[in-house]
């Protein structure tokens, strides 16, 4: 546990320096005012918490400590500790059942999120732990996706499964999951072309895909991942409701958490939806995706040591 | 999310009955509902703190005109406030008077540099008649450098020959080599995307900006990025000095905070918006709407073009014509729902139409199921084309044609609605 939580902290560092150097500064140990609280509310907002959560969180706070003189690092524990109840019911880790030959996970989002370096780096994981992975390039629109893919694939060592630019998707996901189901693939993992949430059109050729792989089997896709930038504001709430609209999505993956965008957009939707989230991304290379984890996130967000 | 801020500023209003001049504590109510709404549209906070502060000033003491509620007048100082600090009016890019006329683009991870690029080569050549060179020099990310040699040849401009293993600084210098040697009007530089926390690559950036020495630093930055819009503009702008903001997928229904947050910290123009897939989705951009969807104020000329993009207009008035007639059949009543859905469902209209918020809360108390509209569709997709003339005929075998399309085809309760039952 004290590894991972390393390895989390080193990529949400720098992020979490600005939260916290907001709370240290509001708390040095002073009365727990109305004032103060404000000021609490106001650097969660900045790191993205969203205006209702920043204030259901102030407002516990305020209920348990009001009036007390409260120092800095007992402030940043309790936040931490609200903020990881939030967070531990969401916490999952994706682990492909064994019995689904293949295990499929259809990977969606808008585009620029990192649904491409996301596959790559769970084919790798999963590989690694000797699944036989597949994946499919179902992201048939934009220049040269295959190709940026297909680089992926070949360091994950997966089964690579593509059609040309412009080919139906929906079509390419079908024979994909049929050669699969030849091979005894333990998992197939399809990627899909960005599209923005509001574009009808384009979700409905997300439900499409997603159609014709219950056509072979009834379970399939057995998980759907929606994949959120971490530096998305509170569009993702709109992003997350309009993508359950159209396909069932399982759980989230987090990505882009190395950068100086706080996440606390995750602690927003975990309060919202409940949607399990599966994994943060922290870098570019195929080791950088980490399972997600509530009380080293919490704590880490708030720049404390591991409990 | 937050609902129209003037109906919310209307009834902060409606309890005062005083007219006359706008009272600082009454003031000092609505600027709590204007601070939440800015938040909600993804403002960064200290920006939303200036913005208040001064938007306050201007409204206390200020007479209200007698048409106006002081509501809507308030509501009037927010938006101009807006507009004002969004940047008055557009601001072109340079020209290539002097070619070549040299653009480099910069960006987060995924805030669309590449597309934006293939645009604004697409922009010059189609527009200008320029002679366009793209050069990319991503060396990071798998197969960056394929993507832009596929978008140019799809716009049909030029892009640098790809020359494995070398750098950034390299590719600039063959970039320029190339553009100077044959008379290249335009030549576009577009970077890997990269963490303004990086200090590495911001160096890198950096570097290749002293090398190209261009008119044009372009920062392009995805419409939806929340708070963390400050960070990034300061440290891009800190770095390269920016001469101008491209904010892409305008086309998304984000409110747009970050155009603010980014304008107000760097002092730098929006320049352009991506709005669409498409390689001419590129647009000037139009301070006065985007300070109307900031406000969620509905956004009548967006509605209207997503109307003229979606409607066909025959079809329409021949829709028209039949329920004149009393011939319209449930094949018309499926091709209204289609409709309907391809311009954003009927909650997608209604926020775009100014004042309908209102009704809005009220159909949403009332419970107002928009997956019935899809439901309904696949029910009449299942029947056959006797049946939709005539749905007297509807029997046992077509509960079972429902079964067969599954969870989508089948209403709740194995039912089919009494709205498309014989009457």
């Amino acid at each position: 546990m004290a590894s991972w939580w390393q390895r989390l902290k080193g990529g949400l560092q720098r992020s979490s320096q600005a939260l916290t150097q907001n709370v240290s500064a509001i708390f040095t140990k002073r009365k727990l005012d109305d004032e103060a609280l404000e000021e609490l509310e106001d650097a969660l907002i900045q790191a993205d918490l969203g205006v209702d959560m920043a204030q259901k969180v102030a407002a516990r706070l305020k209920k348990d400590r009001f009036g007390k003189d409260v120092g800095d690092v007992e402030v940043k524990e309790a936040l931490a500790g609200y903020i990881a109840e939030t967070l531990a019911p969401v916490a999952e880790p994706l682990v492909p059942e064994a019995g689904a030959k293949p295990y499929v996970v259809l990977v969606a989002g808008v585009n620029g999120t990192g649904k491409t370096t996301t596959i790559g780096k769970l084919a790798a994981a999963w590989a690694g732990e000797g699944r036989r992975v597949g994946i499919a390039a179902c992201d048939t629109f934009r220049a040269a996706a295959v190709e940026q893919l297909e680089i992926w694939a070949d360091r994950a060592g997966a089964r690579f499964f593509k059609a040309a630019t412009g080919a139906d998707a929906a079509g390419l996901a079908y024979d994909a999951l049929a050669s699969a189901k030849r091979e005894g693939l333990d998992v197939l993992l399809i990627d899909t072309a960005g599209r923005l949430h509001n574009k009808s059109a384009l979700m409905d050729e997300l439900r499409k895909i997603d159609r014709v792989l219950a056509k072979q089997d009834q379970a399939a896709p057995h998980a759907s991942l929606l994949v959120l930038d971490a530096t998305t504001g509170q569009n993702a709430h709109r992003q997350v409701e309009l993508f359950r609209e159209a396909i069932d999505v399982t759980g989230l993956v987090v990505t882009k958490l190395d950068g100086s965008a706080r996440g606390g957009v995750v602690v927003a939707l975990a309060d919202a939806f409940g949607l399990p989230v599966h994994a943060v991304g922290v870098g570019e290379g195929i080791e950088d995706l980490r399972p997600f984890e509530a009380e080293g996130f919490a704590r880490a967000l708030l720049d404390l040591e591991p409990a | 999310m937050f609902e129209n801020l003037s109906n919310r500023l209307n009834e902060v209003f409606d309890r005062l009955k005083r007219r006359g001049a706008l009272a600082e504590g009454d003031v000092d109510a609505a600027m709590r509902d204007v601070r939440v709404a800015l938040l909600e549209a993804d403002v960064a906070l200290p920006v939303v703190k200036d913005f208040v502060k001064t938007i306050k000033e201007r409204a206390v003491g200020q007479e209200v005109i007698k048409s106006v509620t002081p509501g809507q007048m308030v509501v009037k100082i927010v938006h101009d406030g807006l507009k004002e600090l969004l940047g008055g009016e557009a601001v072109d890019l340079a020209k290539a008077t002097n070619p070549p006329l040299v653009i480099l683009m910069a960006g987060l991870q995924g805030s669309g540099k590449t597309t934006t690029t293939g645009k604004l080569a697409k922009r010059f050549q189609d527009k200008e008649r320029k002679k366009v060179l793209v050069a990319s020099l991503d060396t990071r990310r798998p197969a960056a450098q394929q993507q832009l040699e596929v978008l140019a040849g799809q716009v049909g401009c030029a892009s640098l020959p790809i020359v494995e293993g070398q750098d950034a600084l390299a590719i600039t210098d063959r970039a320029m080599k190339t553009a100077r040697g044959e008379g290249y009007d335009v030549v576009i530089l577009d970077t890997a995307g990269r963490l303004s926390i990086d200090e590495e690559l911001m160096a890198e950036v950096a570097a290749v900006k002293d090398k190209a020495q261009p008119q044009e630093s372009l920062l392009v930055a995805d419409a939806m990025t929340g708070q963390d819009a400050v960070k990034t503009a300061e440290a891009f702008d800190q770095r390269l000095d920016v001469t101008g903001i491209v904010l892409t997928r305008m086309d998304g229904d984000a409110r747009g905070g970050a155009a603010l947050s980014m304008r107000h910290v760097t002092g730098k123009p929006i320049k352009l918006v991506g709005t669409g897939e498409k390689s001419d989705a590129l647009e000037p951009f139009h301070p006065e709407r985007v300070a109307s969807r900031i406000l969620g104020m509905g956004d009548v000329v967006s509605l209207v073009e997503k109307a003229q993009e979606n409607v066909d207009e025959e079809e329409a008035e021949k829709l028209a014509r039949k329920m004149q007639k009393g011939s319209f059949s449930l094949d018309d009543y499926k091709k209204q729902i289609q409709q309907i859905k391809k311009m954003g469902g009927m909650k997608g209209l209604m926020g775009m139409m100014p004042g309908v918020k209102k009704i809005q809360k009220q159909m949403n108390e009332a419970n107002m199921d928009e997956r019935i509209l899809v439901r309904q569709a696949a029910i009449i997709d299942s029947m056959t084309p006797k049946e939709r003339r005539n749905i007297k005929l509807l029997g046992a075998s077509m509960m079972k044609r429902m079964k067969k399309m599954g969870k989508r085809g089948m209403p709740p309760g194995g039912q089919i609605p009494p709205e498309l039952m014989p009457r």
